[in-house]
C-alpha cells in the first residue's frame, strides 16, 4: 500500500515538473498580451484563443472539419501504410525482390510532399483522390522501411529451431517474421501515423474547402489568428493522443518485450 | 537404429578447406544414450547437425531406420545450447509452436510436458522471465512434444551453472528413462558424458574424427562418487592425455 502510495504521489509530481514550463509560458503570454505589449493581431491571448476554441466547438465547425480531416489522414494511411507493410514483408522476404524493388523505393522516398502536391492535383483534381494519394506517399516509406529492417534483423538461430519443427513456409512467416518483426513494424506505424498528418496539412493546405488544414489556411487570409493557433492546437492533441493510442496498443501486444513491468519507474 | 557410414565433411572457406568430420563410422541404437566428447572444433556440432537433417552437403550415408535423411524434422528433435524460445510467446505456447494450444490432445500432453520438465506454475510466463536451466527445459519439452525419435543435444547445459547442469541431467535421464528416445548428446563435459551416456564417443580435432568409443557399463541412476565411476572416468579421461591438445574442460563439472 506503502508503495502504490508513493508512485502515485511520484507520478502526480512528474505531472506538475512537466506542466510547470508551458502554464509559467501561458501566463506570461496572458500577461504581455493583457498589457497590450504585442500586436494582438499577431500574436493573440490565451484567453481569446481559448473564447475562438469555444466557440468553433458549439457551432460544430470544429468536429465537422476534425472530422474530415481524420477520414482522410486515415484513409491516406491505411493506403499507404498497408502497402508499406506489404511492400516491407515482400522485400524483406526476398533479396532478389530486394534487387528489383529497393533502388526505385529509396529514390522515390526523398521527394518531398510540396514538390509532388502539383502533380498530384494535376492529374487527379482539388478531389479527395490527391489529398489521400499524397497521404499515403507519405505514410508508405516508414512503413516500408521499418518492416524490412524488421525482417532482415528475425534471428536466424530461430530459422533453424522453425525447420526442425516442420513450420510450413506460412508457419514461418505467420508465427516466426511477423510477431519478431513486429517491434519494428510499430516504429514504422507511429512513424507513419505521424507522416500521414503532416501529409494531410500539406495536402490540405494545397486546395481544399473543407478540413483543419483548410481552417487554418482561411483564417490566414482573413488574419483570424487566434483560428490558426485552434488550427495548430488540435493537430497537435491529435497527433499525441493518435501516438499514444498506438503507444498502449504496442505495449499490449510486446508485453513479451518489455523488462521492467511493473518495476517502478 | 541410426546408422553413418564413411561420413567426410569439408568446409570449404577462403583460406582452404577445412576438414570438420573425417570418415565417421558409428551405429547408434534405438533408445541408447551415447555422448559425444572433444575439445572444440572437432566437429561435434557439425556431425549433430548432419544427423538432424540441417546439413545435408557432405559424402557418406547417414541413415534413420535405414532411410538416407533427407531434412530437418520433428523426428530428430535438436536442443541448442542456447534454448531458443520465441520470445514473443509463454512457456506452454513455445511447448506447442505451430500446435494449436486449442486441441484438446495437444493441451494435454504439453500440461503433461510441462510437469515432466517440472516447470508447473510456470505456464504463462515469458521466456525473458525465466532462468537458464528453465529455459533449457521449455526447449526440451518443446522437442519431446513431437516425439522425437532421435534426441540431438549439442552442449545442451554447456551454459548453466554446476548444480543446475546435475539437477538437468537428472531430469533428462528421467525423461529418457520414461519415452526411451535415442540420444545424442554433446558435452565437453567429461563427468557429464560418463554420468549420462551408456557409451561415450571420444573425438578429436583436424580433421574431426572419432578417436574412440568407451562403453559405460554401469546401471541408472548412477553414483559420481562410486569407484566404479571414477574408474571408467580415469579411463575416458586417460584416453584424452594421449592426445597433445589439453583444450578439454577436464572434470568442469564437479
Ligand atoms: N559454417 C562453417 N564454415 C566454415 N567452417 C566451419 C563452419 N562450421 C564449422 N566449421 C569448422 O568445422 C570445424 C568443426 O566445427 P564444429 O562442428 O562447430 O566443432 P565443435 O562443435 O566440436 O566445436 C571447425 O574447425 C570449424 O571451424
Ligand atoms: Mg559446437
Amino acid at each position: 500500500m506503502q508503495g502504490a502510495n508513493n508512485r502515485w504521489s511520484l507520478r502526480a509530481l512528474h505531472l506538475f515538473v512537466g506542466a510547470l514550463l508551458p502554464l509559467s509560458i501561458l501566463a506570461v503570454w496572458q500577461y504581455v498580451t493583457a498589457a497590450g505589449m504585442v500586436n494582438a493581431i499577431l500574436i493573440p491571448s490565451p484567453k481569446s484563443i481559448a473564447a475562438e476554441f469555444g466557440a468553433m466547438i458549439s457551432s460544430g465547425e470544429l468536429q465537422r472539419n476534425l472530422g474530415i480531416s481524420a477520414w482522410r489522414a486515415m484513409l491516406g494511411f491505411l493506403l499507404g501504410g498497408g502497402l508499406g507493410l506489404a511492400a516491407g514483408l515482400w522485400v524483406g522476404f526476398s533479396i532478389r525482390t530486394e534487387r528489383l524493388l529497393d533502388p526505385s523505393l529509396q529514390l522515390l522516398r526523398t521527394l518531398p510532399h510540396l514538390a509532388v502536391a502539383p502533380l498530384f492535383i494535376l492529374w487527379f483534381g482539388f478531389g479527395e483522390m490527391s489529398k489521400v494519394l499524397l497521404i499515403a506517399k507519405g505514410a508508405f516509406f516508414p512503413l516500408y522501411v521499418n518492416t524490412f529492417l524488421g525482417v532482415r534483423s528475425v534471428d536466424r538461430n530461430l530459422f533453424d529451431v522453425a525447420k526442425v519443427l516442420e513450420f510450413t513456409r506460412w508457419q514461418t512467416i505467420t508465427k516466426l517474421i511477423i510477431p519478431a518483426s513486429l517491434p519494428s513494424i510499430f516504429l514504422g506505424i507511429r512513424l507513419s501515423i505521424g507522416i500521414s498528418w503532416l501529409g494531410l496539412v500539406v495536402a490540405e493546405l494545397m486546395g481544399s474547402s473543407s478540413g483543419i488544414g483548410y481552417i487554418i489556411n482561411d483564417a490566414r487570409s482573413f488574419s483570424l489568428t487566434s483560428v490558426i493557433f485552434v488550427g495548430i492546437i488540435v493537430f497537435a492533441l491529435v497527433g499525441k493522443i493518435t501516438d499514444s493510442i498506438v503507444k498502449l496498443l504496442e505495449r499490449r501486444l510486446l508485453r513479451w518485450q518489455n523488462n521492467l513491468k511493473g518495476a517502478g519507474s | 537404429m541410426l546408422e553413418i557410414e564413411g561420413l567426410n565433411k569439408t568446409f570449404a572457406s577462403p583460406s582452404g578447406d577445412v576438414v570438420a568430420l573425417h570418415q565417421i563410422r558409428l551405429q547408434v541404437e534405438k533408445g541408447q544414450f551415447v555422448t559425444f566428447i572433444g575439445p572444440s572444433g572437432c566437429g561435434k556440432s557439425t556431425l549433430l547437425k548432419i544427423v538432424a537433417g540441417l546439413d545435408t552437403a557432405y559424402q557418406g550415408s547417414v541413415k534413420l531406420n535405414g532411410k538416407a535423411i533427407a531434412g530437418p524434422g520433428v523426428e530428430k528433435g535438436f536442443i541448442f545450447q542456447e534454448p531458443r524460445l520465441f520470445p514473443w510467446l509463454n512457456v506452454e505456447r513455445n511447448i506447442a509452436a505451430n500446435r494449436s494450444l486449442r486441441d484438446k490432445e495437444v493441451c494435454k500432453q504439453v500440461d503433461e510436458l510441462i510437469e515432466l520438465v517440472r516447470l508447473k506454475g510456470f505456464e504463462k510466463a515469458y521466456p525473458r522471465e525465466l532462468s537458464g536451466g528453465m529455459a533449457q527445459r521449455v526447449a526440451i519439452a518443446r522437442a519431446l512434444l513431437r516425439r522425437p525419435e532421435v534426441l540431438l543435444l549439442d552442449e545442451p547445459f554447456g551454459a548453466l551453472d554446476a548444480f543446475t547442469r546435475t539437477h538437468m541431467q537428472e531430469v533428462l535421464l528421467d525423461i529418457w528413462e520414461n519415452n526411451k528416445t535415442t540420444m545424442l548428446f554433446v558435452t565437453h563435459d567429461l563427468d557429464e558424458a560418463v554420468f549420462l551416456g551408456q557409451r561415450v564417443v571420444i573425438m578429436n580435432p583436424r580433421p574431426g574424427h572419432i578417436r574412440n568409443v568407451i562403453g559405460i557399463d554401469l546401471p541408472y541412476p548412477r553414483k559420481r562418487s562410486g569407484s566404479s565411476f571414477q574408474e571408467l572416468r580415469s579411463r575416458v579421461l586417460s584416453e584424452f592425455e594421449k592426445v597433445e591438445t589439453p583444450a578439454i574442460e577436464i572434470g568442469a563439472g564437479i
